[in-house]
Formats: structure tokens, sequence, C-alpha cells
């Protein structure tokens, strides 16, 4: 039982440290609250879907960055993606480099763009570790639940 | 335009009198020049003013027609310009200073040719007077030269001597005016001198030396004469008048004069004068007339030599001209006096001087010739005025007069062209102006459509996060905080879409939805908005609406309700006590009822109440009265007319005229101690004038206003028949059913009161009977009939006498029968229901607390019968998007998988069935009907093809499969509602939304709110065979 409260405590606080730090913000929240009974796993789905399609949306970028002629509307394209994907699941940081990024694009700096990507991608990688050590916080929750 | 008018106008007239004036130049110089022919003297100056005057002519209609070519040219153009009018103006002023010019010239001409004439007539005058007088006296001279030739000569010894021939010329003096005397020269040959000599007594006398040294009369003595030489005849005057007698004796042929004269009249044989020369003696000029005196009668061709022999003598007159002229003068003295010179001009180089002084008068004189019988002879009378010729005051007052009235009428015409340039300078400035005001205006709204669209977007956010917080942990304060910052942030949205709206409307985008929709359901809506107030204020509210209006209708629900909410919210605001109750009808009903609702014990709460038909007496449509029937179109259109009537504060008289003038309050203190913008009765206006409707509203202050409207909507059921079958049906017809065929007793005094209740209790088809207090009802129910399922008791009257009322109930509790009525108390606030709660103690009755609206008294009719489910009623009546959203089909589609799953997740939450695609095209082929879905939502901005031309496909596909699917299950008309997912929530993106068939938006990240906003809006019409 002391396990199971500490765990719980620890997920809260990590939760809202994440909200603090503006990793993430209602949005997320909102999709906790979407998980129910009949979907347990829900935001777990989620967020590996977002995963995947995030990972696929970074290389894409970075391909695109890398051509010779570099085509800043496919760019955007992806980048709008990414900016829509993580605003569902409430990736407040990484939608507001997206932001960003989509306006560098609009500009069409080269350079500008270049640094974002490196910033996302490491942006990216924060919030993959963060929610990864959440969905094990909750994982081990259930375990003990159980 | 009507400048333009003005301008056309002068230039016409100007034309006018311009042609006018050179009309009267034409015919004045062509007069003149007819005169000028005329003329005799100073041709030459007239001729070379005459040229002038062409040339000036030639000016002057050279000028008319570039006038001409100006005023047609600018008659099309907008604006004469002002160097023109002035160029006209200087022309005008030079074309009248030489027309009167000309006229002064002429008119004095005229006088003076007039005073020619009068000259000319007078010197003829006197000329042919003094010719005759001439004639007379020298016809006379002839016939004493007859005489003598008869009595001297013809008879011897001679008839006459020197004393008969004195006497008798001296008595016949008057036949000879013109002569001062007359003598008679006889012929002697110097052969018979010396016997003449000798029988007359003295010696032939000379005369030359007499005329070489002339003497004075003093001195004159005809005896120093010398005797005369010798010649070879003489002409010795024997007879003499005795003023001449000085003269017998002298030879006149020795006279230089008289001997020319004497030789002539021989000659010619007839009279004959001499020059002008000075008389003897007298001294004065003189001529003398000469005759011949014949042997015998001469024939007229006989030769001078003949008749040289046969002449015995020569008969003279002396005429003294200056004296006698004079004298005709005299008698002859007229007002104009003239000065008359007379001269002999047989030698024209030298004309001698006969009469009158050489008084040197101005240029005008008169010559007329005087014939005296001796062709001769030539003499001229010369005629002048002695008076200056006098002013031509005529011509200077006609030509000045013509001037100053030409003058006058230029500057009259400059006046008005100053004028009109004044006031085309201040249209134009007006109009400028007027453009500064419209784009400022313009200006204005698009700045309040944008300022309040660009607060409205960050406000959502606001409120979407405050919602959020409430659902967080908080303690009670900071729930408090939230709630209150959550209210005023919602105030402020409000406020800023009633300030869009306003820019809407002005700025003329503000366009009407066409759908159909459920008017009760509506009305019973905004009463549950506003029923927490009332009841908090203790302010009865109440609907009714007439069993004529349809039960759907075809217009703008929103806009509808936005309206009734305004003049409820008004309503509200400014009632304390009393009732607040709105009535629909259509306009026929109620021009047709001539109903009188004023008197106090007749209103809903019983305090009195403005007469409500004052209220539209200002409407166009009823100003006709009953003409307005055939007006109406017919089946379809419904116009209906709804009245918001309260008891409350009223509106000061001085307030009314501007209570729908955007802004405007009755007061400051009014928008202190209510709140608002004073914008809601203008929107209202506008809105019900989108409505083709009217608004008016009487007040009276302490008394209340009411506010009353007319909307025309299309009918929404189809078949006016069905919809009488269905009278009853409405929205919650779930429960409709459950009550049908039972009866309801009311009992209430107050008609108006019964009337609500009976309006909304028979929406659930029940029958319903009103009786006015609790005795006449309990006989209704004991009566027999046993037909009464229901007893409605306003609390009034079961509060009045709470004797009766337990009487009643124990009767009540007596009654045999296997389902004893229900008794139920209408009550109004929450406090009093209380209280007689706790009186009653276990006999109180159910409670159904106004305002009545058809699904609420469903619920608690149900509740309180036990029939049906109750959680049905209550789900209608406190709706969620799980109510909305349960069991409904709905496809997502998002090319983002996250975003994707995320809203498949809401919606699942709400109990949708969901589907997901991710592109465009897949949304096109599930969607072609027939297919099974309830909605779509669709993300807008996808790769390949987007949310808007995917939806624009689908409603393409929709129209089209209307005929191929006509058979396909009932649903006439497929339109799926579709909405657009879209991060971006701005005002271009939802219009864009709707132009291309979409029925609404909502934020990406689901809102609650929003998403039940929108879903709400189409899924409440969705009939309920679709779930």
């Amino acid at each position: 039982m002391d396990g199971m409260t500490q765990l719980q405590r620890q997920w809260r606080e990590h939760t809202a440290y994440l909200r603090k730090e503006g990793y993430l913000d209602d949005q997320f929240e909102q999709l906790q609250k979407l998980q129910d009974e009949n979907s347990p796993d829900f935001v777990a789905e989620v967020v590996s879907i977002f995963f995947d399609d995030s990972e696929k949306l970074l290389n894409n970028m970075a391909r695109a960055l890398e051509q010779k002629v570099v085509d800043f509307k496919q760019v955007d394209a992806h980048v709008h993606q990414f900016k829509g994907s993580s605003a569902s699941i409430g990736a407040m940081r990484v939608k507001n480099l997206c932001i960003e990024f989509r306006n560098h694009c609009e500009a069409q700096s080269l350079e500008e763009c270049v640094r974002c990507l490196r910033k996302l991608q490491y942006e990216y990688s924060v919030l993959k570790n963060q929610l990864e050590y959440l969905f094990r916080l909750e994982q081990q929750i259930r375990a003990a639940g159980v | 335009m009507s400048f333009l008018h003005v301008v056309g106008f002068g230039l016409k007239v100007g034309h006018l009198l311009l042609m006018l004036c050179c009309w009267i130049v034409s015919v004045i110089s062509m007069n003149w020049f007819i005169n000028g022919g005329i003329m005799d003297t100073k041709s030459g100056m007239f001729c070379d003013s005459g040229k002038m005057w062409l040339k000036w002519w030639e000016k002057i209609s050279g000028n008319n027609c570039m006038i001409h070519h100006h005023y047609y040219q600018y008659i099309g153009s907008k604006r004469v310009p002002k160097t023109w009018w002035k160029k006209l103006l200087m022309t005008w002023v030079v074309g009248w200073l030489i027309v009167s010019l000309s006229i002064f010239w002429y008119m004095s001409l005229q006088a003076n040719e007039k005073r020619k004439e009068t000259l000319q007539s007078m010197c003829d005058e006197r000329a042919r007077m003094l010719q005759d007088q001439f004639n007379v006296s020298t016809n006379h001279i002839q016939a004493m030269s007859i005489l003598i030739s008869t009595f001297h000569h013809g008879k011897k010894p001679s008839a006459i001597d020197q004393r008969t021939f004195a006497r008798y010329t001296e008595r016949t003096a008057f036949e000879r005016p013109l002569t001062s005397g007359v003598a008679y020269a006889v012929r002697v040959l110097h052969s018979e001198r010396a016997q003449f000599e000798e029988q007359q007594g003295w010696t032939i006398k000379r005369m030359d030396t007499l005329e070489q040294n002339p003497v004075h009369k003093d001195d004159y003595a005809p005896e120093a004469l010398e005797p005369s030489p010798i010649k070879e005849e003489y002409a010795p005057v024997i007879f003499a008048q005795d003023i001449i007698s000085h003269i017998i004796s002298i030879d006149l042929l020795s006279g230089k004069e008289d001997r020319k004269n004497i030789l002539r009249a021989r000659a010619s044989g007839k009279g004959v004068l001499t020059a002008p020369f000075r008389l003897l003696k007298s001294n004065r000029l003189g001529v003398i007339l000469t005759y011949a005196v014949y042997k015998r009668d001469l024939p007229s061709n006989a030769t001078p030599n003949e008749r040289k022999q046969a002449t015995d003598g020569y008969i003279g007159g002396v005429f003294d001209v200056e004296s006698l002229v004079e004298k005709l003068l005299q008698q002859l003295a007229s007002k104009q006096t003239i000065l008359v010179n007379v001269y002999d001009t047989t030698n024209l180089s030298h004309p001698i001087s006969m009469y009158g002084s050489n008084v040197s008068a101005d240029g005008l004189q008169h010559v007329s010739t005087l014939n005296f019988g001796d062709p001769f002879r030539k003499h001229e009378m010369h005629c002048r005025f002695k008076q200056k010729p006098p002013w031509p005051w005529l011509a200077i007052t006609t030509s000045n007069g013509i001037l100053v009235i030409a003058y006058l009428v230029g500057y009259i015409f400059h006046a008005t062209v100053n004028r009109i340039a004044k006031v085309e300078d201040d249209y134009d400035k007006m109009m400028e102006l007027k453009k500064k005001a419209e784009a400022a205006d313009v200006a204005k709204s698009q700045f309040l459509a944008t300022v309040s669209h660009e607060i409205r977007t960050p406000m959502n956010g606001v409120l979407g996060m405050l919602h959020m917080l409430m659902d967080t942990d908080l303690d009670v304060t900071q729930q408090d905080y939230v709630r209150t910052a959550q209210a005023s942030g919602k105030a402020l949205v409000s406020l800023i879409n009633e300030v869009l709206d306003q820019a809407k409307i002005e700025s003329g985008r503000l366009e009407l939805d066409a759908v159909q929709f459920d008017l009760r359901a509506i009305l019973d809506d905004v009463l549950s908005l506003f029923s927490g107030k009332s009841q908090e204020k203790g302010v009865e509210l109440a609907v009714y609406i007439s069993d004529r209006v349809p039960e759907m209708l075809i217009g703008d629900p929103g806009r509808f309700r936005q309206i009734i909410t305004n003049l409820m919210g008004n309503s509200i605001k400014f009632t304390e006590k009393g009732h607040i109750f709105v009535t629909v009808h259509l306009v026929e009903e109620v021009i047709g009822s001539t109903e009188v609702e004023t008197s106090s014990e007749n209103t809903l709460s019983g305090f009195p109440v403005t007469d409500r038909c004052r209220s539209w007496k200002g409407f166009k449509a009823f100003s006709q009265e009953g003409s307005t029937f055939p007006l109406t179109p017919p089946s379809d259109s419904i116009n209906l007319i709804v009245s918001v009537e309260d008891t409350g504060a009223g509106i000061p008289s001085e307030a009314q005229s501007r209570v729908f003038t955007p802004f405007m309050q009755v007061g400051p203190s009014i928008s202190r101690t209510h709140g608002g913008t004073g914008i809601g009765l203008s929107i209202s206006k506008c809105l019900v004038g989108l409505m083709n409707g009217e608004i008016g509203f009487v007040s009276l202050p302490k008394t209340g206003s009411t506010f009353t409207f007319t909307a025309v909507f299309t009918n929404g059921c189809s078949n006016p028949n069905e919809y009488k079958s269905h009278k009853i049906n409405n929205q919650s017809n779930s429960a409709s059913t459950e009550f049908q065929g039972m009866t309801a007793l009311v009992v209430d005094p107050r008609p108006v009161r019964a009337k609500v209740s009976r309006y909304h209790i028979q929406r659930l088809g029940i029958s319903v009977e009103v009786v006015s207090d609790l005795n006449q009802g309990w006989s209704n129910i004991s009566s027999g009939n046993g037909a009464i399922d229901i007893v409605l008791v306003e609390q009034e009257v079961w509060d009045r006498d709470s004797h009766l009322s337990s009487l009643f109930i124990n009767n009540f509790k007596k009654i045999d029968r296997r389902t004893p009525p229900k008794l139920f108390l209408l009550a109004n606030f929450i406090s009093t229901s209380r209280t007689s709660a706790t009186t009653s103690g276990d006999n109180t009755p159910s409670i159904i607390m106004k305002p009545l609206r058809s699904s609420m008294l469903a619920a608690s009719l149900q509740r309180a019968m036990g029939v049906g489910s109750k959680g049905n009623a209550r789900n209608r009546d406190l709706p969620s998007l799980r109510n909305l959203l349960l069991g409904r089909k709905i496809l997502i589609i998002d090319d983002n998988n996250v975003n994707l799953k995320v809203a498949a997740g809401a919606l699942k939450k709400y109990g949708a069935e969901v589907e997901c695609a991710d592109s465009g095209s897949k949304a096109v082929s599930l969607l072609k009907p027939p297919h099974s879905f309830d909605a779509c939502f669709m993300d807008i901005q996808m790769p390949e093809m987007d949310g808007f031309e995917a939806t624009k496909l689908i409603r393409e596909m929709e129209k089209h499969g209307e005929t191929s699917v006509e058979a396909y299950d009932n649903v006439s008309n497929w339109h799926v509602p579709i909405l657009a997912m879209t991060a971006d929530v701005i005002q271009a993106t939802h219009e864009e939304c709707l132009k291309c068939g979409m029925d609404g938006y909502v934020s990406k990240p689901f809102e609650a709110e929003q998403l039940y906003r929108e879903v709400s809006r189409f899924f409440q019409s969705v009939p309920n065979g679709n779930l």
C-alpha cells in the first residue's frame, strides 16, 4: 500500500512537473479524462501513435532540409502535421516550437529551420523520455493495483 | 442633379436674353441703315459708321455663336467654370452698353430729324407765303401796266395824270402788300425828248450820279440832279406813288440796275426783277419789278425787237424787301422763332443778302427756293432756329433705363451664378464630408468587427482555461474566484458578440439562415434560461403561443432567439415584481380580435400592464387594418407577432424616442445599476428588420413596458393538414403519447394565466377544463363524469384559504376511484412553496414550478404519476453532450493519426459510434448517399484533398443523389452535418466553412462547451427516427 501511494505521489508530482515546465498542457489532461474502463490504455495508445508519427515526421523533415533545393512547402506540411498531433496530445513545448518552425519555413530561412529542427528533435526526445517514464509509473501503479 | 437643372435653366434664360438683345440690336441697326440711306448730307460719315457697325455686329454675332458653342458644350459637363461666366458677364455688360448707346444715338437722330422737318416745313411755309404775296403784287403791277396802256396811252388825251396815278396807287396799295411804291416811266426817244420835256414841264434827269454819290435823305433834292445827257432813248418817270414821287422825271435808263431791268422787261414782256440794291432816299434794300407796257397786244412768240418797237413805257414796283419780310414774319410769329435770311442767288458765287442778319447759328438750316416769277433771278430763303437744339432727354432716359435694366439683369445673373457656384462648392464639400463620414463609419464598423474578433479569440482561450481550472482540485475560495472570472469572461464575450453583431449589421454583412425550427421549443429554451433569474426575483414568467402558429417554421432560429432573449433580458432587468409574459400570435389573429386585456384583474400576475395594442399602433402592416389580409402572401408565409409584456419600471417618456438607438440608455445611472451596453434593442430592431418585421413598444413608467415585434417566416410543415392532426405533437413527443386522452382541471381565477396553463398542458395532449375556484373545481370533479385525471391548482388559490385547501385535500382522498386524480400546485417561488409545504404538512400536493414548459411539465407529471421513464424526461430537460451524441454514428476525417485517435476517443466517450478515415477522398466515398452517418467531423488542412474540397464534393453528391435514392428510406433530403475541425478559430475560416457547405466548426482539441453548442444546433432538429 505504501509503495502504491508513493508511486501515485511520484506520478502526480511528475505530471505536475511536466505541466509546470510546459512539456504538457491541459489537452493531455483531457486525454487522461477520456481514458476509462472501456479504453484503459487510451493515453498510451495515442501517445505511442504520436511517437511513431513524430519519428517519421522528424526524419522526413531532416531529409527534406538536406535536399539541395529545399522544398519549404513540404517541410511546412510536415511541421503542420507535427504541430497538429502535438497539439492533440498536449505537448505544448513541441507545439510551440512547431509554430516557430513554421514561421521560419514561411520566411524560407534554411539556417533557422535547421536550428529549429535540432531543437525540435531535442525537445521531442526529452518529451519522449518524460512520457515513457510517466507510462512506466502508470504501469507500475496498475500492476500494484492489480 | 437639381443643380444641373438650375444651371441649365440659368443658361437658357441668359441665352434667351442675349438673343433678345441681339435681335433688338439688329432691328435698330437695320432701321438705322435705312434712315442713313435717306440722309442726304454727311453721308460719308454715316457710311463710315455703318461699316463700324457691321464690324461690331459681326463681332457680337460671332460671340453669340461662341456662346452657343460653349453653352452646348457645358450643358453636358457638370460644372461651368467661373472664368467663362465672367466672360459672359463682360460680354453682357459691354453688349448692353453698346445697345444703349446706339439707342441713344438713334433716338437723338430721330429728334434731330423731326426738328429738321419742322424747320423745313416752317421755312417752306414762309417761302410760299412770301412768294404768294409777291406774286399777288406782281400781278397787280401787271394789271396796272394794262391800266396805264389803256388809260394813258390808249386815250387821247390821257386819262391819267400824276395826281390820279398817285391817288389810285395809294388806294390800291393793299393789293400789293409787298410793294412800297409804284412808278411809271414812259419811253421817250431822243427825237421826242424836247417835245416831251416841254410837254411835261421838266427836263429828263439822270440817275447815275446819284448812285455814285448817295445822298442823305434830308439832303435829297431832285432839283439838284443833273439833266440827262443825250441818249438814244430815255425812260423818265412820269407817274409815281406819293412815297416815291421824288423819282419823277428821273431817267430810269440812266440807272445801271434800272436800265438792265428795263431792257430785259422790254425784251421778255414779263415781269423782271432787279438785284437788290439800296433804294434812293430810303437807302433800304429793295428790288424793283419792272413790266413793259406795250402799245398793242403782242403774241407770246414775238421777238425781242418787235417788243422793243411796241414798247410804250415801263411800270415798276419797288419792293422794300427788308421791311416786307419782317412784316410777313411778324404775321407768322409762332412759338418756334426762327431766323430767316433771304438771298438773291442769281450769281451763285456771290449771293446777295436781301434780308436777315448774319448771326451765325448752329449748322441746322433749311433752304427754300423762292420763285418771284422772274426766271432770270434766283432767290433763296435760308431758315435757322434761333435757339440751340434742346437736350434729347427722352433718348437719354430711355437708353439709361435700358442700360440700368440690363445691368440689373446682369447683376442678378451674376449673383445667381455666384450663388450657384457657392452652393456647388458647398455641395462638393458636403459630398466630401459625407464620403469621409461614411468612410469613418465603415472604418469604425470594421475596427469594431476586427477588434471584437481579435478579443473574442483569446477570450475563448481564457474561458476554456477557466473551465478546465474549475475541474481541477480547488478549494472553495479558489472556485469562487474562478467562477467569478468565468462569469465576467462570459459577459465580456457576449458583449463582444453583441458589438460584433452590431458592426456586422451596420456593414450589412449579416445574413439570416433559413432552417427549420420549432418555435415552441425555442421559447421553452429561452424561458428556462431566464427561469433562474425570475425565480430569484419572484417574477412570474410565462409563454403563450397561439394554436394557429404552425409547429415548424423556417427561418433563423438563432436570431429569433436573440431577439426574444434581448427583450426578455431587458424586461427581467427592470422588473422587480409582477410578471413577464411572452405571447406569440399570427398577425391575422391580432388584427381580427379586439380583445382588451388592460383591466388589472385580467393580467397574468394581477399587476396592471400597458395596453399592448398600442405598441403595434405604428406598424405598417396594421395601418391598413383589414386590407392586409389579401395582401399577405398565402399558404407558406407565416407572419408572427410576438409581444413581451412586463410589469417593470417602464421607460421614462423622455427616453422613449431613443430606445432603439445603439448605446443609448435611459440614463447613466441605469448602466451602473443594471449593466449592459444598450446595444441589444438596436440589434433587435435590425434583426426584426431583416425578418421583414417591425418592432414597437408602449411603456408607462411604474406600470411596465410591452415590446411587440412582427416577423415573417415560412411554414415549416409542408402540409397544413398534417400540421393540424399533429397539433399537439411537439419535440417531447415521447411524453406526449403517454398523456394522450387525459383530462386536466385547472383551478385559476385569472383567465390569462389559465390560458397559459391550458396551452402548456394541451401541448402534452391533455384536454383541459378551467374553473375559477376550488369549490367549483370540486363540484366539477365530483360531478360524476369522472374523466378528470389531473387537477392543477394555482398556488395563489391554494394559499388564500388554507382551510378550504385542506378540505379540498380531504375530499380528494375520499374519492373512490381506481385512479384518483393527481393534485398539483402551480407554484411561482421556491420560498412560498416551502412555507406552504410546512403548513400543509403531509398533505402537500406535488408542486410544479413555474415557468411552465412542456418538457418540465411532462417530467413533473411523469414523476408524480409514474408513467414513462423518468430518465428520459430528465435527460431531455438537461441535455448534455452525452445525450446528444449517444448512439450517433460519426465519421471523423483527419490525416493526422494522433488527432484522429484523440477526436475519436473524445466522441466515443460521449457515447458516439465513431468511424475514422484519414483523407478527404475517403470521406467522399464514405459519405456517398445512402450511408448511415449522422454527422462528420472534418479536418480542414489535409494533403491531396482538403476539408473544403471534400465537403463541396459531398454536397454535390447529395444534391445529385437525391433523385437516384428517392426510393431509399424515407429520407427525402440528404444533408449530413459536417463540422470543420480547425486549430485556428478565425472568423474568415468560419465563413469559408459555411460557404462550402459545412455546418459549423469546432476547435481542434475539443472544447466541451463549444462542441455542445455546435452539435446541439443540428442534432436537436434531427428527427428521432434517426436514433
